[in-house]
C-alpha cells in the first residue's frame, strides 16, 4: 500500500516537472507553429545561472526567480534574433514546414557546445533548499518530503499564475487572439510579433523552473552532458504531445500521465523499459486520439 | 479623406491592381462592386497593411498609408473587417468584442464602446460568454462589425459582411452599416458582391473589373446605369 | 540566345537516360574500388562509414523528402536493423549476406507497423512519436540478456576471401562491402524514387486532399513509404554493424537520428543528389575540426566540441540560407 502511494508521489512530482517544460513546448508551439527543442538547452543555460547566483548569493529563494528571469530573456533573444529571420525566409522561399524544427536541433547543438565550452567538467550545483527526507507516517517513511511538497507547491502555484494570466488579463488575451487567430489580431491593433517575443519569454521561463526544479529533485548537479536535461527535454516534449499539443492543460495532463505511468513501471518493471514505455503511451494515446488528450483538428485561423 | 493614386499590387506574378485611382470624401460610404477576382479583396488588404503595393501612393487624412503595419494602422483610425466572418473561434463573444478595444488606453472609453456595440446587436449581448463559433452567420457578422467599432475606427474598411447570411439579416447588416457610418462620422469602404445592397446603403460606389476601375460615380446613377448594370451587375 | 534555342538546349541537357545513369554508376564505383587501393586503415574505415550514413540518408530522403513525413527516430531503426542482422548471425548461423537480407526485411516490417500507427499523424506529433522511439528502442537491449544488454552483441561481416591476397586487410573489406552495398542500394532507390512511386509520394506531400481526389491512396502510400524507407534504414544498419563489428544501445543513442537529420538537411532533403554531401560532411568533419583544433589551440575541450559546434552551425547556415538543399540552390542560381 504504501509502496504504491510512494510510486503515485514520485511520478506526481516528476510529471508535474515535465508539465512545466511541455508549458514551456506548448506556449511557443501555440504562438511561432514551431517545436523549440532549444528549449532544453535554454533550460539548461538558465540552471547554470541559477548555479552560479545561488553560489553568489547562497539562497534559493533568489536563484530561481533570478534564473526564470534569465530563461525569459534567453528565450527571448531567440525569438527575436533567430526564429524571426527564419520565419521570413522560410515564408519567401517555401520550404520545408518542418525546417525551423530542424534549426531548432541546431541551435539545441550549438547552445550545448557553448555551454560545455564554458563550464567544462565543471558542474553547478543546485542541492535542495529544503530537506528531502520523507515525513514519517504511522512509523514508515513516505516518499512526500519537504522538498517534494515545495516542488509540487512550486508548480501548481505557476499554473495557477499561468491561467489567472492568460484568461484574466489583457496580456492574456492578447496572447491567446495572437496565436488562434494572428491576422484578425493584427487587424484588431494588437502587436502581434511583440505579444509573440512575450510568448517565448514566459516559455523561456518555465523551462528555466523545470531545469531546476528537475536539478534539485534529481542529482543536485548540473552539467552540459547531464542526462537529467536529455530526460526533460525528451519527456517533455512527449507529455506535451500527449497532452495535445495545442493546449496547456493538455501540457499538464500529459505531464501528470507520463509521470505518473513511468514510475510505475519503474518500481514495479524495471529502469531500461522506462523510455520504451513512453513510447508505447504516445502511441496508444495518438491512436485513439491522434491529436492528444485534449488536442483537437482546429489549428490556427488566419 | 481617402485618396488613392495608381495602386498597383502583385502577387507574385500576377497583377491583382493596376493603376487604381479613386477618392473618397470623409464620411461618404463607398461601395466597392464588381465579379470575382476583381482585386477589391486586394484593395482592401492593402490599404489595411496586410498586402505591400508595388507601385502608387494611398493617403489617409494626408497619411501615407502604405507600406505600414497593420496594427499600426489601427492606431490611425484603420480598421479592417477581412472577409469570412473573421471572429475568433475559440474566445468568447465578450473576448472578442475587448479584442478590439485592447490597443486603446483610454478604458473608460472603451467601456463606453461596448455599450454602444451592445445597443446595437443586442443578441451579442445574449450571449456574451458564449463561445464565437457556438454564433450563427449573421451573429458573427455582428460580432465582427462589433469588433471594428470597438477600435474606434474613422476609415472602416469591409469585406462582403453579407456572404452567406440570410436576406433578411443581410438587410439587418446592412441598415446597421448605413447608421453607424452617419453616427459617428465613418468613412466605410464596402466591398461587396451583393451590389444592389451596397449600392442602395452607400453614397458613392466603384466598379472594378479585373483589377482596374470600370466605372465610379454616385450610388444612385450606378444602380440605375443599364450599361453598368447589364456589364457588372448581370441584369 | 533565341527562345527556341533555350529550349533546344534544355531539351538536349535533360536528355540524360537511364543507361547514362547506370554507367554514372559504375564509374563512382571504379573509383571507390580505385581509393579502396590507395587509402590506409583508417580512411577505409571511414569509407565505410560514409557508405553507411549514405545509406541511412537516402531512406530519411524518401521518407521525409519525398513522402513528406518528419522521423527523428531513424537511429532507432538503424539499431532495428543491426540487431536483426547480429541476432541471425548467432542464433541462426547463417552467411552474412543472408544477415543482411533478414536486416531489411525486419526492419521493413517494423516500419510497415510503425507507419500504420503513424499515418494519421503530422508534424509535431509524428516528430515526437519518432523522437520517443529513438530514446525508447536502442535502450531495450539493456533490459533482455539475449540482446546482450550495455555491451551488446557482436556481429562478423568475415573475412576477406584468401584469393583477394594478404595485404588485403579486413577494413577494406568493410569499405568493399559498404560500397557496394550502398550502390545497389542507391541505384534501386534512385529508381523507385523516378518510378510512379515517387510521384505519388511527392503528390501526396503537396497536397493530400488532392491527392486523394486524384485517385491515391494516402494512407496506403505514407505506410508504404515508411516500410522502405525502414527497410533501406535497415540496411544501413546492418552495414553499420558489419564496420563496427559490435551493436549496442551506445551505438545508437538520440544523437545519431539527430545527426542524420542533419545530414539529410545538409544533403538537401528534396533529392537524391546531394546524399554524399551529408554523408561526407558527417563523417568529414569531425575530422577537420580535429585538425584545426590542435593547430589553433591545442586545448582538448575545443577539439572535442569544435565538431558538433561546426555541425550545428552549418545545419542552421543551411537551414537559412540553402533551404532546399545546397543542390538546389545551385541549380536555382543558374537559372537566374
Amino acid at each position: 500500500m504504501f509502496e504504491l502511494i510512494n510510486t503515485l508521489l514520485i511520478g506526481i512530482t516528476a510529471g508535474s516537472i515535465y508539465s512545466l517544460m511541455a508549458i514551456s513546448i506548448v506556449l511557443v508551439w501555440r504562438s511561432t507553429r514551431v517545436v523549440n527543442f532549444a528549449a532544453g538547452g535554454l533550460a539548461l543555460a538558465s540552471s547554470f545561472v541559477g548555479a552560479a547566483i545561488l553560489e553568489k548569493t547562497g539562497s534559493f529563494w533568489i536563484a530561481l526567480p533570478l534564473a526564470m528571469v534569465a530563461g525569459a530573456v534567453f528565450s527571448s533573444f531567440i525569438e527575436y534574433f533567430f526564429l524571426r529571420p527564419l520565419l521570413k525566409r522560410s515564408g519567401d522561399q517555401g520550404a520545408e514546414i518542418f525546417l525551423p524544427i530542424i534549426a531548432t536541433l541546431g541551435l539545441l547543438g550549438i547552445i550545448k557546445t557553448i555551454l560545455n565550452y564554458i563550464y567544462g567538467d565543471r558542474i553547478g550545483a543546485l542541492p535542495p533548499p529544503l530537506s528531502d527526507k520523507g515525513f514519517v507516517v504511522s512509523g514508515e517513511s513516505i516518499a512526500l518530503s519537504p522538498m517534494r511538497l515545495l516542488i509540487l507547491g512550486i508548480v501548481l502555484l505557476l499554473m495557477i499564475s499561468l491561467t489567472l494570466i492568460f484568461q484574466r488579463t489583457n496580456l492574456g488575451l492578447s496572447l491567446r487572439a495572437a496565436s488562434f487567430a494572428p491576422e484578425i489580431s493584427r487587424l484588431a491593433g494588437i502587436r502581434v510579433d511583440f505579444v509573440r517575443t512575450i510568448g517565448w519569454a514566459i516559455s523561456g521561463a518555465a523551462g528555466a523552473t523545470a531545469g531546476i526544479l528537475q536539478t534539485t529533485n534529481g542529482s543536485g548537479s548540473v552539467s552540459p552532458e547531464s542526462f537529467e536535461f536529455s530526460l526533460l527535454l525528451v519527456f517533455g516534449f512527449v507529455a506535451a504531445v500527449i497532452g495535445g499539443i495545442e493546449s496547456l492543460v493538455g501540457a499538464v495532463l500529459g505531464g501528470l500521465t507520463l509521470g505518473i505511468i513511468l514510475a510505475i513501471i519503474l518500481m514495479y518493471v524495471g529502469g531500461s523499459l522506462v523510455f520504451i514505455a513512453a513510447f508505447l503511451i504516445l502511441i496508444l494515446v495518438l491512436l485513439l486520439r491522434p491529436h492528444g488528450i485534449i488536442g483537437s483538428k482546429g489549428g490556427r485561423r488566419a | 479623406m481617402l485618396r488613392i493614386e495608381n495602386l498597383t499590387v502583385d502577387h507574385g506574378a500576377i497583377r491583382a491592381l493596376h493603376g487604381v485611382s479613386f477618392n473618397v470624401e470623409k464620411g461618404q460610404l463607398a461601395a466597392v462592386i464588381g465579379a470575382n477576382g476583381a482585386g477589391k479583396t486586394t484593395l482592401l488588404r492593402t490599404l489595411s497593411g496586410l498586402n505591400k503595393a508595388s507601385e502608387g501612393q494611398a493617403h489617409w487624412n494626408e497619411h501615407n498609408i502604405l507600406h505600414s503595419k497593420p496594427e499600426k494602422l489601427v492606431r490611425h483610425g484603420i480598421t479592417h473587417v477581412s472577409e469570412g466572418k473573421s471572429v475568433v473561434a475559440e474566445l468568447t463573444v465578450s473576448e472578442n468584442l475587448e479584442l478590439g478595444a485592447l490597443w486603446r488606453r483610454n478604458r473608460s472609453e472603451a467601456a463606453q464602446s461596448k455599450r454602444e456595440v451592445l445597443e446595437l446587436f443586442p443578441r451579442l449581448g445574449e450571449r456574451l460568454s458564449q463561445r464565437a463559433d457556438s454564433l450563427s452567420g449573421g451573429e458573427r457578422q455582428m460580432l465582427a462589425l462589433g469588433r471594428s467599432i470597438m477600435s474606434k475606427p474613422e476609415l472602416l474598411l469591409l469585406d462582403e459582411p453579407s456572404l452567406g447570411l440570410a436576406p433578411l439579416v443581410i438587410e439587418q447588416i446592412f441598415q446597421a452599416i448605413r447608421d453607424l457610418t452617419t453616427a459617428k462620422d465613418l468613412t466605410v469602404i464596402l466591398v461587396e458582391q451583393n451590389a444592389m445592397g451596397a449600392l442602395k446603403i452607400a453614397d458613392v460606389g466603384i466598379v472594378l473589373n479585373l483589377g482596374s476601375i470600370a466605372a465610379t460615380g454616385s450610388a444612385a446613377a450606378l444602380k440605375d446605369d443599364p450599361a453598368v448594370r447589364a456589364a457588372y451587375l448581370g441584369f | 540566345m533565341e527562345l527556341s534555342d533555350r529550349k533546344a538546349v534544355v531539351v538536349h541537357k535533360l536528355h540524360v537516360t537511364n543507361k547514362h545513369r547506370f554507367l554514372g554508376f559504375v564509374l563512382i564505383g571504379l573509383a571507390v574500388y580505385i581509393l579502396s587501393n590507395t587509402v590506409d586503415e583508417w580512411k577505409a574505415f571511414q569509407g565505410a562509414t560514409i557508405a553507411v550514413y549514405v545509406v541511412a540518408i537516402a531512406s530519411i530522403i524518401l521518407l521525409t523528402g519525398y513522402s513528406g513525413q518528419i522521423s527523428l527516430g531513424h537511429g532507432a531503426l538503424l539499431a532495428v536493423g543491426a540487431y536483426t542482422a547480429a541476432l541471425t548471425q548467432i542464433y541462426l548461423n547463417l552467411p552474412v549476406w543472408i544477415c543482411f537480407v533478414a536486416a531489411v526485411l525486419v526492419t521493413s516490417l517494423f516500419g510497415a507497423l510503425l507507419g500504420s500507427a503513424a499515418a494519421r499523424l503530422s508534424g509535431p506529433y509524428l516528430a515526437g512519436t519518432t523522437l520517443a522511439l529513438a530514446v525508447g528502442l536502442p535502450s531495450i537491449a539493456n533490459q533482455f540478456s539475449f540482446l546482450g544488454g550495455e555491451q551488446g552483441i557482436s556481429f562478423d561481416a568475415g573475412w576477406p576471401p584468401l584469393s583477394f591476397g594478404e595485404a588485403f586487410t579486413q577494413y577494406k573489406w568493410f569499405f568493399w562491402i559498404t560500397s557496394l552495398a550502398a550502390l545497389i542500394m542507391l541505384w534501386w532507390i534512385q529508381n523507385l524514387l523516378r518510378s510512379r512511386y515517387g510521384r505519388m509520394w511527392r503528390a501526396v506531400k503537396t497536397n493530400e486532399v488532392a491527392a486523394e481526389l486524384a485517385g491515391i491512396r494516402v494512407a496506403r502510400s505514407k505506410v508504404l513509404a515508411f516500410t522502405v524507407s525502414a527497410g533501406i534504414a535497415g540496411m544501413a544498419g546492418a552495414l553499420l554493424a558489419a564496420t563496427i563489428n559490435n551493436v549496442s544501445p551506445s551505438a545508437f543513442p538520440l544523437a545519431l537520428s539527430f545527426s542524420l537529420a542533419t545530414g539529410a538537411v545538409l544533403s538537401g532533403v528534396n533529392t537524391l543528389g546531394g546524399v554524399m554531401i551529408g554523408a561526407v560532411a558527417l563523417v568529414a568533419i569531425p575530422e577537420i575540426a580535429s585538425l584545426v583544433a590542435d593547430r589553433w589551440s591545442g586545448s582538448e575541450s575545443v577539439a572535442s566540441l569544435l565538431p558538433d559546434f561546426i555541425v550545428s552551425a552549418l545545419l542552421i547556415l543551411t537551414v537559412f540560407l540553402a533551404p532546399k538543399g545546397p543542390i538546389e540552390k545551385l541549380r536555382s542560381r543558374h537559372v537566374k
